[in-house]
Parts: structure tokens; sequence; C-alpha cells
């Protein structure tokens, strides 16, 4: 059986529409029926990533694919990069400036949440180039 | 699920505009041969389509003013709403004497039975180890949705029952203690609400009818002006009253770690939010289908910011709140909630994947102009209606082949 794939631009001057694509996702899982586990931590993911692509990337795309037992989710931006990722991924720390934390956002939780509600996360990112997060969400 | 009917078609008006199918929540609104057609399994009762309706079309369900007689013993349920119906109204034992005097033969207030509620909540919060934030459930409209579309909130939804039925049932122990036979009480709650129809009609609810604040208004107010020196009968004070609007069952709580938003919009975008886990932390929140909540209803007849504001008023005439319950399990749900999602395009979910493959094909051809005139509210929609074998399509991609 094929798959379903789903793509998205995110636009990265946009705050008040950060969270469209995960939206978007949402309805679609929930039209067919996936569990309810399942949809909470594929939206806390993808939210966690488009606010990410928003604040420090200027925006980027997102591709997410459905299979019959998992969701893969490729968030792809062509921003600064990530310095150092072992420290990025640590709870609490982030390089969001103070404009942006005084919004609720930047408290250094992203990338931790996304690879806690995911079963598997791998980062390859590359200062000046940009960085790609994948993430894979097993539907038991 | 019944197919209890919140709202109807009074074909004759309707012009087969798309405002009500556009306004609908939960997309339950379809256009078929120029006449708006309500799917009812996906109906809420929010009364969106009612308050939208240019031409008058929709209508909301309830038990008209006769159905009373059919029974011996008659008890009226009055809203907290109501009272923000009158003007300069100091004293709701008007409101409820004016009820006797229509013919009831007796009232309990809806009003009281919000302030058992808030306090069976207190003690939930404090003592039962609550899941947090906590939902409420008192607006039924959002209830519904949140059955319906957010399935993973189940769990913290509140386990009180709507006020109405505490009302209901602790109104039918005094007549049943007074020796009234069940076959001979009528109760009927006097609402503002579509949905509470929904809710008080299905599953065995004590309710035996309900009425609209607008078919009761005239006959009461009649009755009301007419009386030199009202009974004593209410027993709700600050608290009961201030469920009438948004914040007012926040307010109950005596917590000021809350979140209350208002109008069905805004509902939604509070669920999504939360569905993002972004309210952890918070202890409690009020949701209210209609905006600046109950005084909203499409069932009453007062600007709901003028209704606020009179009840704001009254409140300053009312007493203290200071029921306390003791066995929370009175005021609670009878079993667990569980989620309805009538929105899943097959119940195989590799049915539905493959169905849903379908759409996003189909969707990918159509302009996404969302522009309604094949009678689905948006092109997404529309593919959706057509995997589900519906024989509809698009009027621009018709065109485009002429």
């Amino acid at each position: 059986m094929s798959s379903l794939k789903l793509h998205y631009d995110v636009d990265g001057s946009d705050f008040v529409s950060c969270g469209r694509a995960s939206e978007d996702v949402k309805r679609t899982l929930k039209n067919i029926g996936m569990p309810a586990d399942v949809i909470r931590r594929v939206a806390i993911a993808m939210y966690e990533g488009e606010i990410n692509m928003v604040i420090h990337a200027n925006g980027g795309v997102a591709e997410v694919e459905i299979f019959e037992d998992r969701i893969e989710i490729a968030l792809i931006d062509t921003g600064n990069g990530i310095a150092d990722i072992e420290k990025a991924m640590q709870e609490g720390y982030s390089t969001a400036t103070e404009d942006i934390r005084e919004l609720g956002f930047g408290a250094g939780m992203g990338l931790p949440n996304m690879k806690k509600y995911s079963d598997v996360m791998r980062i390859d990112s590359k200062v000046g180039e940009g960085t790609k997060v994948y993430l894979t969400i097993n539907i038991s | 699920m019944d197919t209890v009917k919140p709202v109807y078609l009074e074909s004759d008006k309707c012009n087969g505009c798309v405002n009500c199918m556009k306004r609908c929540p939960t997309e339950a609104i379809r256009v078929r041969n120029g006449k708006a057609t309500i799917m009812y399994d996906r109906c809420v009762g929010c009364g969106e389509c009612v308050k939208v309706c240019p031409t008058g079309a929709k209508k909301e369900s309830y038990d008209k003013l006769e159905t009373v007689n059919r029974y011996k013993y008659k008890i009226a349920l009055p809203c907290p709403s109501l009272y923000g119906q009158f003007n300069n109204l100091t004293d709701t034992d008007y409101v409820l004497t004016g009820l006797k005097r229509m013919g009831f033969d007796a009232v309990y207030e809806v009003a009281y039975a919000s302030e058992l509620i808030s306090s069976a909540t207190r003690r939930y919060i404090r003592e039962y180890g609550a899941k947090k934030p906590i939902i409420s459930t008192a607006c039924p409209a959002v209830l519904n949705l949140i059955l319906m579309r957010y399935e993973h909130l189940i769990e913290h939804l509140s386990p009180m029952l709507q006020p109405e039925e505490v009302a209901a049932r602790e109104a039918l122990k005094e007549a049943e203690g007074r020796g009234i036979k069940r076959e001979d009480i009528g109760i009927f709650v006097i609402t503002q609400c579509a949905a509470k129809v929904l809710q008080l009609k299905r599953n065995g609810s004590s309710v035996d009818g309900v009425l609209s604040v607008k078919e009761v208004y005239f006959p009461l107010l009649n009755e009301m002006n007419k009386i030199a020196e009202p009974e004593k009968l209410k027993k709700a004070g600050k608290i009961g009253i201030s469920w009438g609007s948004s914040t007012g069952e926040a307010i109950g709580l005596g917590c000021d770690n809350y979140l209350s938003a208002d109008g069905i919009e805004n509902v939604i975008g509070v669920l999504n939010e939360m569905e993002h886990d972004k309210l952890a932390g918070l202890d409690f929140i009020e949701l209210n289908a209609c905006s600046s909540g109950c005084v909203g209803g499409s069932l009453n007849l007062e600007n709901p910011f003028l209704a606020r504001t009179r009840l704001r008023q009254l409140r300053k005439h009312s007493a203290d709140t200071k029921v306390e319950v003791e066995d929370i399990n009175l005021y609670t749900v009878d079993k667990p909630y569980e989620s309805v999602n009538v929105f899943r395009l097959d119940d195989n979910r590799i049915e539905a994947m493959k169905k849903m493959i379908a759409v996003q094909d189909i969707y990918s051809r159509l302009p996404g102009m969302n522009c309604g005139s094949c009678g689905a509210p948006n092109c997404m929609a529309l593919a959706e209606d057509i995997v589900r074998g519906l024989k509809v399509s698009c009027k621009y991609k018709e065109a485009e082949k002429k």
C-alpha cells in the first residue's frame, strides 16, 4: 500500500499563522482515525518544529509521510544552522532573542519536546547552511 | 447517537446561500438542491447557523409552552441568563414568583444547581487528584465538540453533570418527597441554548421538556409586573448568577489560575493550543460556544453584552454563596465520556488511509478557492464528500470542461 504524503511551506515571517501545518496534519490524522496518542505526539512535535523554523530560520518546509505503521516528519530549513547540537538538545537552552521570549516562545523546549514525543529523531545541521530534523512516530 | 435535532430548516425560507455552511464549526452543513441540509451526527448544537442565517430559515428546536399542560405538577428550571433579560432586576424572587403565577407549581433555580456544581468542582480539584487543567462541561456545544474532535482532551473533562440535570434531579427529589407521582411531574428547563435540547433530550435525562427564554419572556414579564410582594423562593446567590455569562463559572471556583474563552472560534483556538500542550499549568478552562457565555445564547431576547451588564448589577444585590456539598458523587456523570469520531473516513484505519490518499489526490486538482458553490464548505470537504461516495463536483472544474 502506498503512503500518504503531505507538504507544507512554513512562512518564516508570520508568528500568527504558525501552527497551520500541524493543524492540517492533525485534521488529516483524525479523519483517518489514528489513535489519539499518536495525533497528540505528532501535533506537539510538528508545532515545535514549525515554531523553531520561524524563530531561527526564517521559515522552511515540512514534509510528512504517513505509513501504515509510522509517521515520518522532515523539517527542513536553510537558516543559520545549529552550532552545538548537544547543547541545543538540553531543556531550557535557547538562542532565541529577548523579543521572541517576550512572546512566550524560545523557552528552550523545542528540540527536547520533539525528541520526547517522537520515537526516532535525527538532526543534520551545518552552520550557515541550515538544519534538517527527521522525526519518526510509530503507530502502536 | 440519536438524531435529536437542536436546529432545523424551514425549507421555504432557505435561499441556498452559503452563510450557515461556511460558519458551521464542524462542517455539518451542505447545500443540496438549493437548500441547506444538516448532517445531524456532526451537529454540536452551537446555534451559529441560526445566528448567521439572513432569512431566518434556521430555527432552534424547543418545546412549545403549551406542552407543560400535559403534566399535573409542573416544575420550572430557569437558567441564570434569564435574569439578564430584565431591566433593573434587583431580586430574582420576582422572576421565580412570576413563573409560579404563570402556572408552574414549583421552581428550582439552575443557578442554585450551578452553585452545587461549583462546590463539587472545588472539592474535585482539591481532593480527587483531577487531571489538570480541567475543562468545564457546562456548555453542551463545547462538550460535543470535544467528544467529536478532541479525543485526547476527554480525560481533562470535568466529570460534573450539566447544571440543568442537577437541578432536575434535585427538583424531582423534592416533588417526590411530597408524595407526587413521577408520571404527574413535568420538569421544564427554560433556556437560551439550542445545544441544551440536544443534551437534555438524549440519554435518559430527568428533564421532560425544554422551553425557550424568548417564548416564556412576555407571559412571564406580564406576571412579574403584577407582583406587589414576591414569594421568598430564591436560594442562589452571587456565584449562581455569575454562571450566566463567561468567566462566571471560573470565578465560582475561587481560583485565579483559569482561562476563559467564549465564541466558538475562540474556543476552537484554545482547544488547538491545548492539543499543542501549551496550556499545561492551568487549573481550569471555561469555554462557552456563545459570545459572552450563556447570555449570548440564540434563544435569548436581549443583547448579550447588555444582559451581561445586568447580571453584574444583579450580583451586587445578591447574597454571597455559602453552599458546600458533602458527596460530590451526587453531581457527577453516571459513566465516563467516550469519543464520537464521526469524521473518520472509514472504521478500518487502513481503508481510511486509502481513502485519505484519494481525498488528497482529488484535493490537489481542485482550485482551492473554498467558494462553497459546490455545496460543501471548502475544497477539502468536497474532496472528502466525493470519496465518501456523494455525487458532487466542483462548479469551476465543470465550467473549465465546457
